[in-house]
């Protein structure tokens, strides 16, 4: 009873750290079509700024509380200026070109993050472990369990919940839709479409830095964490179905309990399960839980 | 090009020639870099092939491993030392993979296909990397001198012999390849590139296509893991890693698709170009090869070969 407490309060963690990485990807892809291969290192530059901003601020010895909020400055530092330079120099101009071109593109600008973080904080591991155990522990039928992963699943709450309202209550959100599904249209709408797409990549960014800052305290980080966070959370919009906000936070949840599951059941399992799950909903399911089928032109 | 085939085969057998005759002149580590640049070649040709049919591959890295490890364990659990025999062990293991995941892979297009393979190939790199009592961890296994076609060759006569049989499976598996991309699969694939629907109208089957060119594709990749097996003496988890895949990718759009023997040409500029920078700068040589692929995506879209078609235009004016 208490190991399945431990598997199901892990994979609620893991889901929630999933969650806010894979909705930005996912969001990326929604608005502008184009699967974001740097999403990843996007959260590494995340992490690795939320760490460095941390451990230099625990440094100084004032109250820890105000840590919390570095993460956030972080994500929000790093998606607000790579992102939109990501889109603005370089995405927006193979718009018109070949889905692949887009795809070697992001693919280019992952290689190049990748060595800016090694050249930043260098190939050894970071570690600022300081707001995960300032919170301190709870005990919780009989186990004993850190308080900062109840944290991450508030903060992945609020974000879901945020771009639910976003989407379907906004204005902002009215727009979303219309570019989405017909980008000319919303044109001659007057909506200025490529501003749509600048903030929208942004946003994307915002979300898997965010997602990176926020698991900094958790584990240590080392180079090359990026392509597995991409992988991954390529997995979960892939079940959940691309450009679902809903289907992420399924994927999630399914993903992210079958993970703890597999840890602890089948440890030699671990990453499989993931895969194993992916290729079952892609063959019965192709477009994904909560996918649309998209509509073949001649 | 068919219009100038028997041109185009003369070059082609003129530059065998002068490959193979290499050894003559130049020795040491350009003829083990040309090797390993050969043997490469063949998985980026794989990759070329899908790219013809607008099908990127992210993961392509699988089927290189899946042919080195392949031969990795005939040599461990079954004693095999025969070069040949592995090799032909290798194309079987990489063709039996394709021919499985081709299942579910070739129904998918675009980013689903980049990532599906990609997430295959993880999973092999996972398995690879925790089964260690199996395949040797990080640690790899090592690959005892082999013997070809029944000889045994040490030292550097078996280099030069398996640099010649580089050069020659090369050369036969770019011509198969280019033979079938001249075949009516071959010539469904470049209709897919431009509208896949519309040659589903015409009765053609897309899926059918997809899935022969993705087993073909993977088994050139098995033969190249197992060469490159073969050359090197000892094998990774890390031939599964994304990054390999990701310089298939590179090498395939540095060469250029317009060709088949743009992979090859890719290849040994690569393999150079690497071996300088590499040790000139190890820690931006991701940024490097970033940074050319930006170049070359904005400013040369058809890679190094189109700069070849430049000369020849401008010759036969």
């Amino acid at each position: 009873m208490r190991l399945l407490l431990v598997v199901a309060l892990d994979g609620l963690t893991y889901a929630s750290w999933l969650f806010l990485v894979s909705a930005g990807l996912t969001f990326t892809y929604g608005v502008l079509r184009v699967l974001n291969l740097a999403h990843g290192n996007l959260y590494a530059l995340g992490a690795y700024l939320g760490a460095t901003l941390v451990l230099r601020y625990a440094a100084t010895g004032y109250t820890p509380a105000l840590a919390y909020g570095l993460l956030f400055v972080a994500a929000v530092v790093v998606g607000l200026v790579v992102g939109p330079l990501i889109e603005r120099v370089f995405l927006r101009r193979v718009y018109s070109r070949d889905e692949e071109v887009q795809l070697l593109l992001t693919f280019s600008i992952s290689l190049i993050l990748e060595d800016v973080v090694k050249l930043t904080w260098g190939v050894n591991p970071v570690f600022a472990e300081m707001p995960y155990s300032y919170l301190g522990r709870v005990r919780l039928g009989g186990i004993n369990y850190a308080w900062y992963p109840f944290l991450l699943t508030a903060i992945a709450l609020a974000v879901g919940g945020l771009l639910w309202l976003v989407v379907t209550r906004t204005r902002l959100g009215k727009v979303l839709a219309s570019v989405i599904a017909d980008r000319e249209v919303s044109l001659t709408l007057g909506i200025n479409v490529p501003r749509v797409y600048t903030w929208a990549f942004a946003a994307g960014a915002v979300l898997a830095a965010l997602g990176g800052a926020l698991t900094a305290p958790m584990f240590s980080l080392a180079p090359g964490v990026g392509a597995e966070v991409l992988v991954t959370s390529f997995a979960v919009i892939a079940i959940g179905g691309l450009g679902s906000i809903g289907g992420a936070a399924l994927g999630s949840l399914i993903v992210g309990l079958a993970r703890s599951a597999a840890v602890y059941f089948f440890p030699e399992l671990d990453l499989f399960a993931i895969y194993l799950i992916m290729a079952l909903v892609l063959l019965f399911r192709p477009q994904g839980l909560f996918g649309e089928i998209e509509v073949r032109r001649i | 090009m068919p219009a100038r085939a028997p041109t185009a085969i003369l070059l082609f057998l003129g530059a065998l020639i002068l490959l193979a005759a290499v050894p003559l002149v130049l020795s040491g580590w350009i003829l083990f870099l040309l090797t390993v640049a050969g043997a490469k070649a063949l998985a980026v040709l794989g990759v070329v092939l899908l790219l013809r049919g607008k099908l990127l591959t992210f993961g392509h890295a699988l089927y290189y491993a899946v042919g080195a490890y392949a031969a990795g364990m005939a040599v461990k659990y079954f004693g095999v030392r025969e070069a040949l025999l592995l090799l032909a062990l290798a194309l079987l293991a990489g063709v039996a993979m394709s021919a499985f995941l081709g299942l579910l892979v070739a129904r998918y297009r675009a980013v689903y296909f980049a990532l599906l393979n990609l997430a295959f190939s993880m999973v092999l790199y996972g398995m690879l990397l925790k089964l260690y009592s199996i395949t040797g961890g990080t640690d790899g296994l090592g690959i005892p001198e082999p013997t070809l076609a029944g000889f045994e060759l040490g030292g550097s006569s078996l280099r030069l012999a398996m640099y010649e049989l580089t050069v020659v499976l090369t050369a036969v598996l770019v011509y198969l390849t280019y033979r079938f991309f001249a075949s009516p699969t071959g010539y469904t694939l470049r209709a897919i590139r431009d509208n896949e629907v519309r040659v589903e109208y015409m009765g053609v089957s897309v899926w059918r296509a997809v899935y022969v060119s993705y087993v073909i594709a993977g088994g050139l990749a098995a033969v190249s893991g197992c060469l490159i097996a073969l050359s090197v003496g000892h094998i990774t988890p890390d031939l599964s890693f994304w990054s390999q895949s990701g310089e298939f990718v590179f090498v395939a759009i540095l060469g250029g698709t317009g060709s088949m023997l743009a992979p090859v040409i890719g290849s040994v500029l690569f393999e150079f170009v690497r071996n300088y920078a590499f040790e000139l700068s190890p820690y931006t040589w991701q940024m490097t090869l970033g940074i050319i692929l930006l170049l070359i995506i904005f400013f040369l879209p058809g890679g190094v070969w189109s700069l070849t078609a430049l000369v020849v235009r401008r010759g036969s004016r």
